[in-house]
């Protein structure tokens, strides 16, 4: 069964390059929507059922959804933009040192004695008690995180009155 | 160990029994459309018009399938299949009879919800791939009712799953057993019913397809079998909607006498007949509406029901110990 692990691995590295390489945005989110969906088969073979399916109802769904609908208002200019930017001179920089960390892992596969990929299945009862027991404080800080923003948007999207615009 | 056997036959009667349930389903919607509307219907073709949708399958497999110039043509001929596929995997988790289901997934409840978040990119991507302003705004309408009832989709069910203790579809019908879930769950049943309405793009909430306005919104562009799988996928996504409204809040498979499978299809049936019934005399709401009621009103009563629900639940476990 391994080697459904290695076929999602490779489907999500391939549609992960195309986001990035391709010029068109919205095709660029639709490979980023099938990346998702690998890695939410990943999470699946490696036991974590509850989490492949919020990565897919989550992030897959409502969050793409969102970045697609801003993407899709930007027409077909946006395409000639995007070559623009891809020029060598903006990725070289970036792919080097990326290779750099690249060589180390390779090093540190090769020289440490067989790393250990031990996983345990991980439940939602199991993410539930670690998550509202010893990391209660952490998912706290996170929702008190999301207010700011909550309050933001309200801030910039509340209704002007018509004598003082 | 995986019964393979039994699976591929159960996947087989599902499958092909979900498609021709489709297909007859166009026909008996536009027969019940004219009884309601005190004229026939199609009657024709067969008896009593019975053969009106393998009559209109003909017809679309030979129409000329044209994809505009203007189009964005990959995106363009694979969204039709988006609709179809995720309306079908649905299927794989609904049970209809104890041991008659495809995948009885621990998550099952999640499984289905992920697969209709997934069925809204073929109205959002086939809208913009069609690349003309009817469909555009069809698609743009969409994302915005997307956005309206996604939320209270999840929330409206989690008030049934808190009852039975499990996102497995067999244990919510069987807990079912005593009680429909319908009873302590009427504000999610409610929520639910609606939020399924606007996932189908069903009347009241069909404003992404609005033929008054839009021509026929998202799939305005799209000719032959292609624009025949997304009326397909939105029979489908009826059938899906129905029996799980029915496996979720009215005991699915339960009830007296009768064997279970012809309990689950008798509701099911109620269901897609009250849809029909619905698009027969409601008119159609303007999206702001949708999406302030489903902010203002369905949301808060999601939550308190869902709030309330969880006070219950553990109120009994107090007792239980």
């Amino acid at each position: 069964m391994e080697i459904l692990f290695y076929i999602a691995a490779a489907v999500t590295l391939l549609a992960t390059v195309r986001v990035i390489t391709h010029v068109h945005a919205v095709h660029a989110l639709l490979y980023l929507v099938v990346a998702l969906i690998a890695l939410a088969l990943i999470f699946y073979l490696l036991g974590a059922q509850f989490a492949a399916a919020l990565e897919i109802i989550i992030y897959g769904g409502a969050i793409m959804v969102l970045f697609i609908f801003v993407v899709m208002l930007l027409g077909p200019l946006a395409v000639e933009q995007e070559k623009s930017w891809l020029t060598p001179g903006t990725w070289v920089g970036p792919n080097v040192l990326a290779l750099v960390l690249l060589g180390e892992v390779g090093y540190l596969i090769a020289a440490g004695d067989h790393l250990p990929i031990d996983f345990m299945e991980t439940r939602r009862k199991g993410v539930s008690i670690v998550l509202y027991g010893p990391y209660i404080i952490g998912v706290e800080l996170a929702s008190m995180l999301l207010l700011p923003g909550l309050i933001g948007a309200y801030h910039l999207g509340r209704r002007v009155p018509k004598e003082s615009r | 160990m995986i019964d393979w056997s039994h699976t591929a036959l159960t996947i087989v009667v599902i499958l092909g029994g979900a498609l021709t349930l489709a297909g007859l389903l166009i026909w008996v919607e536009r027969r019940l459309l004219g009884i309601w509307q005190e004229r026939y219907g199609p009657n024709r073709v067969g008896p009593g018009g019975l053969l009106q949708a393998l009559a209109d399958m003909i017809k679309m497999f030979t129409k000329e399938d044209w994809i505009p110039p203007f189009a964005d043509k990959a995106v363009f001929v694979l969204t039709p299949a988006i609709v179809v596929i995720t309306a079908l995997m649905s299927f794989a988790v609904v049970p209809i009879a104890p041991g008659f289901v495809v995948a009885d997934l621990n998550m099952g409840i999640l499984f289905f919800l992920a697969m209709s978040s997934l069925a809204a990119y073929s109205v959002i991507i086939g809208g913009w791939a069609s690349n003309s302003k009817f469909a555009f705004l069809g698609s743009l309408r969409a994302i915005a009712q997307l956005l309206s009832y996604e939320v209270f989709m999840g929330l409206s069910l989690m008030g049934a799953v808190l009852l039975a203790g499990s996102f497995n579809l067999s244990d919510i019908v069987e807990a079912q057993r005593h009680l429909w879930f319908v009873v302590p769950q009427f504000l999610g049943f409610l929520g639910f019913f609606m939020a399924g309405l606007a996932e189908a793009h069903r009347t009241p909430f069909d404003m992404p397809e609005a033929e008054a306005e839009l021509v026929a919104g998202y799939h305005a562009e799209y000719s032959g079998m292609k624009f025949g799988m997304f009326f397909v996928g939105e029979y489908l996504s009826v059938i899906v909607l129905s029996a799980m409204i029915v496996i979720l809040f009215f005991g699915g498979w339960h009830g007296p006498w009768l064997p279970p499978v012809v309990w689950f299809f008798l509701k099911t049936s109620g269901f897609i007949v009250l849809i029909f019934l619905i698009r027969a005399t409601w008119p159609r709401v303007r999206f702001d509406q949708l999406l302030s009621f489903g902010w203002k009103v369905v949301m808060p009563l999601a939550l308190i029901n869902l709030l309330v629900t969880g006070g219950i639940v553990l109120a009994r476990m107090g007792e239980g110990r």
